[in-house]
């Protein structure tokens, strides 16, 4: 899953792929035209809407791709960089930077282009951005405040709009192709010799179809993570959905056992863990059930990997979902953890209790059999309990955090 | 003869699928006065050391680039934009040195305004954390609200002061 470089690509190979992007990016921005300051400012007199053109569907493009790849599970936007909302600065540093843009005639990448093909003005725009930067930085102290304040997190749009990530992506694509059709006839009206002149007609009517149809597309695309979750998460789906399951007995005796090839994959919020955990568990957010680096610990095939949650259907969902991203051998504890406290370490309940409620499953013993369970409940509660304390106090969170992609301008 | 600009929409294109192909790899978007400002945290650093090390933008800066600012992806990108940006000029036939200005003003005020356009693009982008590619075109990418609310207010601040900066242009 992608992206590759916090695991994959090294530092120093990075570097090189930054070089051939650039290279990539400027040799684009060139043959665009946005070597040209006066083009770049004709976006804001009508004379030349190349800017608005290029930029737009190199968003949507970009956008869209995102979308499809996120979709089809190859890309996790959990790992991609999300420029961080600062909402006063991002408005006050955008309006400054209008400014700059109808004064200076560029913006820092275009000037970049344009110096490299001899254009002064261009030269100059980067001597001011250099000052520009030099400025702020010695002036921090005063810009500190408002730089940082507003912070909303690394949020996304659509979920600051409260709606899906399809709808806005649908909606930016229909603003995008008509704000170049309205554009367009307003190019044609301030400069018929504009680059508008040479369009082919029939291509662009195809091509903003072919963007709209991408649109209405992207509206049933939502995210694997989000499509996995909803699918596992159907009452429909759970009911027929089949998982092995282990009774609360079974668990305490592996446990006290050491059995070697157990491994407890628990779902409970991390607070709750950190007051009772099981020895030898692992507490992952079902988040992370999709990471590749906790692949190692679920796609051991030589363990019983059982999953426990605060009550059953959780952890159902759980194994649903580690059963859809291609994990096997898993099992389910039954009625969840309470039932474990409730069962094994109270001892509250006779041999003849539910023990897996999902199934509705009855032990039903004969007189020995409920000796037997009440004399092994009575010793595995207290040495389960003795080692729960234990496991509590020697607890270091097996979880770890790959570290997240950092980026900005 | 000079050769024509591709056509715009294409560009935008390639640009997006330019974009795409950094995301997926990298895991973060394209940028370029990030550049900026590891060259002059670099040369402050260079030049002033103690008072780069009394400032807390230098420092918190040169801590987060590891021990050489100038090591930094962006700076590796920008770089990459200047030899893009030349063998485009090479093949449409466009290295020239020349200066872009509207009709009616001098050269040395149309680089004196490239200058101040550039002091306040540098500025604004570290109030932004990016500029028009960092924040605005990878915020849209990426769908970030901080990202699409800076574009809006570049192009909104264009068009809403555009009339009193005619001269310049027209």
């Amino acid at each position: 899953m992608f992206p590759l470089v916090p695991n994959l690509i090294s530092e120093e190979l990075n570097l090189i792929v930054a070089l051939l992007i650039g290279i990539a990016f400027g040799f684009i921005l060139e043959q665009a035209g946005f070597s040209s300051s006066r083009k770049l400012a004709g976006v804001f007199y009508g004379y030349d809407f190349t800017v608005l053109r290029v930029f737009f569907t190199a968003g949507v493009t970009a956008m869209s791709g995102v979308i499809i790849l996120g979709y089809l599970g190859w890309l996790d936007t959990d790992f991609i960089y999300i420029n961080p909302t600062y909402l006063q600065a991002a408005i006050l540093g955008g309006v400054i930077m209008g400014f700059g843009f109808i004064i200076g005639g560029f913006c820092p990448g275009t000037s970049v282009c344009g110096m490299a093909i001899g254009k002064i003005d261009a030269m100059f725009f980067v001597g001011g951005g250099l000052i520009g930067v030099f400025l702020y930085a010695e002036l921090y102290p005063w810009f500190e405040e408002i730089t940082n304040a507003s912070f909303l997190g690394n949020v996304r749009i659509f979920n600051s709009l409260g709606m899906s990530q399809g709808l806005f992506a649908l909606i930016l694509i229909v603003l995008a192709v008509g704000a170049f059709i309205m554009t367009t006839m307003i190019e044609k009206k301030v400069d018929p010799e504009g680059p508008a002149k040479g369009f082919n007609e029939m291509y662009h009517r195809l091509a903003g179809i072919t963007v709209l149809a991408v649109g209405v597309v992207l509206l049933f695309m939502p995210d694997y993570k989000e499509r996995v979750m909803n699918e596992v998460s159907q009452p429909e789906f759970l009911k027929t959905f089949h998982v092995q399951e282990m009774t609360p007995d079974e668990l305490a005796f592996r446990i006290i056992d050491h059995d070697p090839k157990l491994s407890i994959i628990d779902i409970r919020p991390a607070d709750e863990f950190a007051t009772m955990l099981l020895p030898g568990s692992a507490n992952l957010e079902m988040k992370q059930l999709f990471q590749k680096e906790f692949s190692e610990l679920l796609g051991n095939r030589h363990k019983k990997k059982v999953i426990v949650a605060n009550d059953e259907n959780a952890a159902r969902t759980a194994a649903a979902v580690v059963q859809r991203l291609g994990y096997e051998n898993f099992s389910v504890l039954c009625g969840g953890m309470s039932n474990l406290v409730q069962t094994v370490l109270e001892k509250k309940a006779g041999g003849d209790n539910i023990v897996c409620p999902f199934t509705n499953q009855k032990q039903t013993f004969d007189i020995r059999q409920v000796k037997d369970t009440e004399r092994f409940r009575s010793k595995a509660g207290s040495i389960l309990t003795g080692m729960i304390l234990d496991a509590k106090n020697s607890a270091v969170k097996p979880t770890k955090l790959i570290k997240k992609v950092s980026g900005g301008c | 003869m000079k050769t024509k600009y591709m056509n715009p929409y294409l560009a935008g294109f390639f640009l997006g699928l330019t974009l795409l192909a950094t995301i997926v790899i990298t895991g973060r978007g394209l940028g370029a006065s990030g550049a900026l400002k590891s060259t002059v945290v670099a040369t402050v650093h260079a030049f002033a050391p103690e008072h780069a090390a009394s400032s807390k933008f230098y420092s918190e800066n040169f801590n987060s680039l590891h021990e050489n600012p100038l090591k930094a992806w962006l700076v590796f990108e920008v770089l990459g934009v200047i030899i893009g940006g030349f063998l485009s000029g090479v093949v449409s036939d466009r290295l020239n040195f020349v200066t872009e200005r509207g009709p009616h003003i001098t050269n040395t005020m149309r680089l004196g305004f490239a200058l101040i356009g550039g002091l306040l693009f540098g500025l604004g982008a570290q109030f932004a954390r990016g500029c028009t590619s960092g924040a605005a075109l990878t915020g849209m990418a990426v769908l970030s609200t901080g990202g699409i609310i800076t574009m809006m207010a570049i192009f909104g601040t264009g068009y809403a002061v555009a009339y009193f900066f005619r001269k310049l242009w027209l």
